[in-house]
């Protein structure tokens, strides 16, 4: 068991390299001179080359990269200009609000999208069937800042039921001390009532967002997985023994549909994490996404690496997650390995 | 080919949605065509006395901040969207289906390169990716086109890999090294062709995503420019409306842009029906 994972782990090493030589590339062709942005326009040519001295930009690219690495081993992941803060400082306090947007919205999902998936599976060809259909497809055949927008128009214009679209809690209230860094959970353990109901509040149409944008490709995968399993021998034994109908629909046929529909939720969480960008924008979320649009569009090159980084590494880790997970549900991947 | 019209007539008959997704796409080329043509009025003609006109008769979509005619814009957008659309799918099709093919086929060396450069750019969260190539390359059409075609391009690598490393044991390929077919000729005529109906439906359904990711990439301000029209910018502007009760400006431009995803998704399904021998009576 311990040793497949080891050897996971070490499956994805070339791809994390990869990914850390491509970012670099990529930071260094951003147009812009960081080196006279720090500097402000009022700087002469001498303090610009001082900054970039100080910078190390002076250096050729080969040994900007090696310093670079060097830092990144000793856990040093930079400074951003913009903010003067440690990137690791910055991106360890946004990841926690991205995390917890991404999770609400595929909870959402999750909690429709199966039992949907599994009432078209069943009632195959029927108007459950078709319905299932067209909302999948029209939820992914929106855009997910379209679908923010319209959102805040009907619930926050015309209804005024949701908050003013602007970031994760009400100016008037502070922020639960940081345990997790989940507003919600933090202000439970803290016992902040308030808070809360305030931060469930500007979490609800985001998080809304998200799950109608992915409620799609997991009810098309729980529809497809649950009419495999359900044509088996297993299933068709199941009936013939005369058990009722909801324990071969749930503990046979969707037991062993798991996982396929575990497959397409890391394949859509990971998705997610990217796509959190838009939805970050409009909602004026303090997340990781925004955070790498205001880098980029400064030729920031520290806090985009850092966010690169980061989002690969979580992808790295939730690959091995989901295997653990899949040899926890399905005996037979034990035995395989 | 007869089969095949056969089919198409009953995938149809049984599926009225496929039918109207058809209908739909006639549409939006016609209008990618002919776009310029249709507009009531020029889509770059600012008029300031009538700026943020709620939708009448005489602006069935109302108008912008400067009295632009959003029908006409959106109208006129057709075209660009379209383009940028279609050549990139194009390009990671083209790219993707060879490489995918050759590695799928021969295997060995050229086969891991692949296989590395594709997790390599799967490991990218995508959306950011393009967003960093646009960055660093520069905002124009040409950079929007790459960088979604980049994106793409693991998935054709993916499923043409796959597709023709189970073609490689089939035995009409066998029969055809008998024969003496080179391996290139193999390639090309016997395992290629056989690749392409389950492309099809990729093609397809990437279709409608390469569009999102284009809007996205100038929602956010990176991507084509203003006052080009485009869904994507469309959107932009009108978010700042939203808040204020001016709707029209981003909900038409926003419609539009998912009817346009919706009708590729839906022709994307169609065609799965139509490919699908197991349901082919």
């Amino acid at each position: 068991m311990i040793l497949l994972f080891l050897k996971r782990l070490a499956q994805a090493i070339p791809s994390l390299i990869g990914v850390v030589v491509v970012t670099f590339i990529l930071t260094r062709a951003l147009p812009g001179d960081p080196a006279a942005y720090f500097a402000g326009a009022a700087a002469t040519k001498e303090a610009v080359e001082e900054i970039r001295k100080k910078l190390g930009l002076d250096q050729s690219m080969p040994k900007q990269f090696l310093d670079y690495i060097v830092n990144l081993a000793q856990g040093d992941w930079g400074t951003s200009l913009t903010t003067g803060q440690s990137v690791a400082h910055e991106v360890m306090t946004r990841l926690p609000a991205s995390l917890e947007l991404t999770l609400a919205g595929l909870l959402l999902a999750t909690v429709v999208a199966i039992p949907l998936g599994v009432a078209a599976a069943t009632r195959r060809d029927t108007w459950v069937d078709h319905l299932a259909r067209i909302i999948a497809t029209t939820g992914v055949s929106l855009p997910v800042f379209f679908t923010g927008l319209l959102f805040v128009y009907l619930f926050y214009f015309i209804l005024g039921w949701a908050p003013a679209p602007m970031g994760r809690l009400d100016v008037y209230l502070s922020a639960p001390k940081a345990i997790t860094g989940f507003y919600l959970i933090d202000s439970l353990l803290t016992g902040e009532g308030a808070v809360f109901m305030a931060s469930l509040k500007q979490l609800l149409l985001p998080a809304l967002t998200i799950a109608l944008f992915v409620l799609a490709p997991i009810t098309r995968m729980t529809r497809a997985a649950m009419l495999g399993a359900l044509s088996s021998d297993f299933v068709r034994t199941a009936r013939a023994m005369g058990l009722s109908d909801t324990t071969v629909v749930y503990r046979y046929a969707l037991r062993n549909a798991m996982l396929p529909i575990l497959t397409t939720l890391g394949m859509v969480f990971s998705f997610l994490l990217g796509a959190n960008v838009l939805v970050e924008k409009v909602f004026a979320w303090p997340g990781i996404g925004s955070y790498a649009i205001e880098s980029l569009v400064a030729s920031d090159y520290a806090p985009v690496q850092g966010f690169v980084l980061t989002m690969a590494v979580l992808y790295v880790f939730l690959n091995l997650v989901l295997d653990i997970l899949y040899s926890l549900l399905d005996p037979r991947v034990r035995i395989q390995s | 080919m007869k089969a095949f019209f056969k089919q198409l007539n009953y995938v149809l008959q049984q599926n009225r949605l496929t039918l109207f997704a058809f209908g739909l796409f006639a549409a939006f080329c016609l209008m990618a065509v002919f776009g310029p043509l249709l507009a009531p009025y020029d889509p770059l003609a600012s008029d300031t006395a009538n700026a943020l006109q709620a939708p009448s008769l005489k602006h069935w979509f109302g108008t912008d901040q400067f009295g632009r005619d959003i029908l006409s814009r959106v109208v006129v957008a057709t075209r660009l969207d379209f383009i940028i659309a279609l050549s990139a799918v194009a390009m990671s099709f083209g790219l993707g289906s060879v490489m995918g093919a050759t590695a799928g086929y021969f295997g060995g060396w050229f086969d891991r390169l692949t296989g590395r450069l594709a997790d390599t750019i799967m490991a990218f969260p995508l959306f950011v990716l393009a967003m960093g190539i646009v960055a660093a390359l520069g905002n124009n059409v040409g950079n929007i086109v790459l960088a979604t075609a980049i994106i793409n391009l693991p998935f054709y690598i993916r499923l043409a890999r796959a597709e023709a490393s189970v073609l490689r044991g089939a035995e009409f390929i066998e029969a055809a090294q008998l024969a003496g077919s080179g391996p290139v000729r193999i390639l090309a005529v016997h395992v290629y062709p056989n690749l392409l109906p389950p492309m099809m439906v990729q093609i397809s359904l990437n279709l409608g995503w390469a569009i999102l990711n284009a809007a996205g990439l100038s929602f956010i301000g990176l991507g084509v420019t203003p006052p080009i029209p485009e869904w994507g910018i469309m959107v932009a502007e009108g978010a700042t409306y939203i808040i204020t009760g001016e709707w029209w400006v981003a909900l038409f431009p926003g419609a539009v842009l998912m009817l346009a995803v919706f009708c590729f998704n839906l022709l994307g399904d169609g065609l799965r029906d139509l490919m699908d021998i197991r349901r082919r009576t």
